[in-house]
């Protein structure tokens, strides 16, 4: 297929993924933002937010520093700021520009999903908005990302186009949950608070709420959330869709399949294959060990690596 | 102006034959149902994303074309005759092409004036001397046609270039089978969605080096142009890729596309993109669009353009006015369907004439499409008329003239209710290396304002499904 209608699906499905990451942040800092101090509650959550974002710079610029972040100037820049590129309205926008583009390369079913949320975007106003109204926009954006990925999943054909498709989500889905991580890592540590202080609970808990992981962690473990179990979740479970080796046992397929498909092996297998070898091979004590922090700054740093040998191999 | 020919009620006001059957359900249908079908329509319109964009707009980059849900009817005998009349008149439009750009046989006649080639904007002296794949430059034509009386259709307007719309024609029908199943089962309605099967097989036919399969690809402008969604629309019902300058380059004079695979040899490229934008280092060198060396490859007969380089020279408003002469000097024949009467206001005496006729006349740019600067006579006041006549006298050449036609009207749907409007038909001619395909009937436009008889898109017309009936 073109360079440039694969570089459009795998950017289309990253925004669309960015969109919905975004609308659970804000869920979650807004939950935490009314909880009690006593509770875990903070005073800087919406700082926070802006951070696990990863567009501090920018908000920075226009409204100060982060720890007098309020809610209204975050959420309004967060979820619709035209000057923010990333920006939950502007992610919408590019993923129907990208989708027109491409609109040969989509289903119908997907090419509807993305048109139909950016015609009822413009139902919202562009003004903050008031709990109800954030509370529709942010279930909006949500249910709009999993009927993206229902058509995705129902209609598309399986060949490199899916491939693509896929792998763009897979990767912005691992940065997402590596920036939450990163952004909370000290809270999972065990010198921070004594261990299983009601303190913790909650702040443990609003992790996994951010990653929609709250009642599967019960499930998997059937034991109380503890920092370690969380981090286990979110880094090495395969069951959980949205831990980093989940989303690169997905990513190293996709990208076997495209290879296999090519009758071609390149730079991106080999590093996604490594990725995978190092999220599997490992005990979540391995990680606190060697510092929990570094293991999440690494592999960021080599999640935008991959994404920059996919760019390369196929997109460009 | 006379009274205009109604295509239902006809002349004297009895419902016309193949009429009647539309028109009593028309008439058994409660006025909400067809508004609600109406409002579904344009409902489905929105969600499909079929919208167009209109240049020099602001705030509205992405528009619907209104449509119609009562459809248009022509005979199969009507078709018929038309039908042979396209081809006729594209044959010749072909030959004529062909003749200008090698031993120019019709100016050596003295058939034309030689400045309407040489002082033609549209005229490639880049393509003087060339022979294009197969001997056919305009693969893809568009002939408006309308109609006056139940038996004279004229043709209005040759389009050799990039003509609009196919995808109006189909998406038409397809909504209306959706609305109206109904209607369908009381009607035999030709089918129109072989369309893209047909274009397909055009294209193949044309790849510069036969045999094996040819690599048929389709040039956008980009997702800014007013036709865009008609190239990803075409490109999908092809199967083919749709491609813009930036994904081809072209090597020892062949053409590639960029894929994740690498390379991919082009062989043949259905372009919506004007000449001028083709080839920076041949033509508009800021051009980004294009695809710089592209004629190069062009030349060394690597790759077919469809349509060709320079058809330009066809179909501009003053060459129309010759065609009857253009297809008795090149088919020895009759034109089948006639020229609508043309003053050229580049000739003195047709100047005189028209000057002293503006009230009754229309009044084109050469040059212009889509309904932009021209005067209807009988419907500017005479502030306008005479500002247009200023704007003759400066620059006769650029302006021709024709009566003003009773357009036949068609019965629609509007707020009164269902009132006769104004329309037009645009049928599509596809010539292949192997023959002439033309599915039956092609995209109706109307306009929806009473009494206008400007029917384009950009001025707020709007289309309707046309059936084309088996007796």
């Amino acid at each position: 297929m073109l360079s440039r209608t694969a570089d459009n699906l795998y950017w289309l499905t990253r925004y669309v993924e960015r969109a919905d990451c975004l609308a659970r942040i804000l869920d979650v800092s807004q939950r935490l933002a009314y909880t009690p101090v006593t509770y875990g509650g903070s005073t800087n959550e919406w700082g926070s937010a802006v951070l696990t974002a990863g567009c501090a710079e920018s908000f920075i610029a226009r409204y100060g520093p982060l720890e007098e972040a309020t809610e209204e100037n975050v959420v309004f820049y967060l979820a619709f700021e035209a000057e923010n590129p990333s920006s939950i309205r502007n992610c919408f926008e590019v993923a129907r520009t990208n989708a027109r583009s491409v609109r040969t390369a989509l289903t119908s079913e997907m090419w509807d999903v993305i048109n139909s949320a950016w015609i009822e975007l413009r139902n919202f106003p562009n003004r903050p908005l008031d709990r109800e109204e954030l509370a529709n926009f942010l279930a909006f954006v949500k249910e709009t990302s999993l009927r993206f990925d229902g058509a995705t999943f129902r209609t598309m054909l399986r060949n490199d186009g899916y491939w693509f498709a896929r792998s763009g989500a897979q990767i912005e889905r691992a940065d997402n949950t590596a920036r939450i991580l990163d952004v909370k890592y000290h809270v999972l540590l065990p010198e921070k608070e004594r261990v299983g202080g009601p303190l913790d609970y909650f702040q443990w808990a609003s992790i996994l709420r951010s990653v929609s992981a709250l009642t599967a962690f019960h499930w998997v473990y059937r034991d109380s959330v503890k920092p370690w179990l969380v981090a286990d979740l979110l880094i090495l479970n395969r069951q959980m869709p949205r831990s980093l080796a989940a989303c690169y046992d997905a990513l190293a397929r996709n990208l076997d399949d495209i290879a296999s498909g090519y009758g071609r092996q390149g730079p991106s297998q080999r590093l996604a294959q490594g990725m995978l070898a190092r999220l599997t091979n490992r005990s979540v004590d391995d990680i606190f060990q060697a510092g929990l922090h570094e293991f999440i700054t690494d592999f960021i740093s080599d999640n935008n690596k991959l994404a920059a040998a996919i760019t390369d191999q196929y997109l460009t | 102006m006379p009274h205009a020919f109604d295509e239902m009620t006809g002349a004297d006001g009895a419902v016309r034959p193949a009429y009647e059957t539309l028109q009593q359900w028309l008439s058994s249908v409660p006025r909400d149902v067809l508004d609600h079908r109406r409002k579904e329509a344009e409902y489905i319109f929105r969600r499909i994303g079929i919208t167009f964009a209109v240049y020099g707009e602001q705030n509205s980059q992405e528009r619907l074309i209104p449509f119609d849900i009562v459809p248009r009817i022509i005979t199969q005998p009507e078709w018929t005759r038309l039908a042979k009349g396209l081809e006729q008149r594209v044959k010749a439009l072909n030959m004529y092409i062909r003749d200008i750009y090698s031993t120019r046989e019709i100016l050596r006649a003295g058939k034309l004036p030689e400045e309407m080639v040489f002082q033609n904007p549209a005229f490639r002296p880049e393509m003087n001397g060339r022979r294009v794949p197969h001997d056919i430059h305009v693969h893809i034509a568009g002939i408006d046609i309308v109609r006056t009386d139940p038996d004279t259709f004229y043709v209005l307007e040759d389009n050799a270039r990039t003509p609009s719309g196919v995808s109006y024609m189909l998406e038409n029908r397809e909504i209306m089978l959706r609305l109206f199943p109904e209607l369908f089962s009381i009607h035999k309605v030709a089918p129109v969605e072989n369309y893209a099967d047909n274009l397909l097989a055009t294209l193949r036919s044309l790849s510069p080096h036969g045999g094996h399969e040819p690599n048929v690809v389709i040039l956008t402008p980009g997702i800014y142009n007013s036709a865009y969604y008609e190239h990803s629309f075409l490109a999908d019902k092809l199967g083919v890729e749709l491609v813009e300058g930036r994904d081809l380059f072209v090597k020892d004079e062949t053409v590639f596309m960029r894929t994740t695979e690498g390379p991919k040899r082009v062989d043949v490229i259905y372009r919506r993109l004007d000449d001028d934008f083709l080839d920076p280092l041949v033509f508009r060198p800021d051009s980004v669009l294009g695809v710089p060396g592209l004629m190069s490859a062009y030349h060394a007969g690597n790759v077919t353009l469809t349509n060709a380089v320079g058809t330009g020279v066809a179909d501009d408003k003053a060459v129309y006015s010759y065609m009857p002469e253009i297809i008795r000097f090149y088919l020895h024949e009759e034109p089948l369907l006639p020229n609508v009467p043309t003053w050229r206001c580049r000739e003195a005496d047709h100047l005189k004439y028209v000057l002293e006729h503006l009230p009754d006349l229309v009044v084109k740019e050469v040059h212009g499409s889509g309904g932009y600067g021209m005067l209807v006579g009988p419907s500017a006041d005479r502030a306008q008329i005479e500002k247009f006549r200023e704007k003759l006298i400066a620059d006769p050449n650029n302006f021709i003239a024709q009566p003003t036609l009773a357009l036949s009207t068609c019965p629609t749907l509007v707020e009164q209710g269902i009132a006769p409007r104004h329309v037009d038909l645009r049928p599509f001619i596809l010539s292949g290396s192997d023959k002439v395909r033309i599915v039956p009937g092609g995209l109706t436009r109307v306009a929806m304002k009473e009494g206008s008889l400007v029917v384009n898109s950009s001025q707020g017309g709007g289309t309707k499904d046309t059936w084309v009936l088996d007796a």
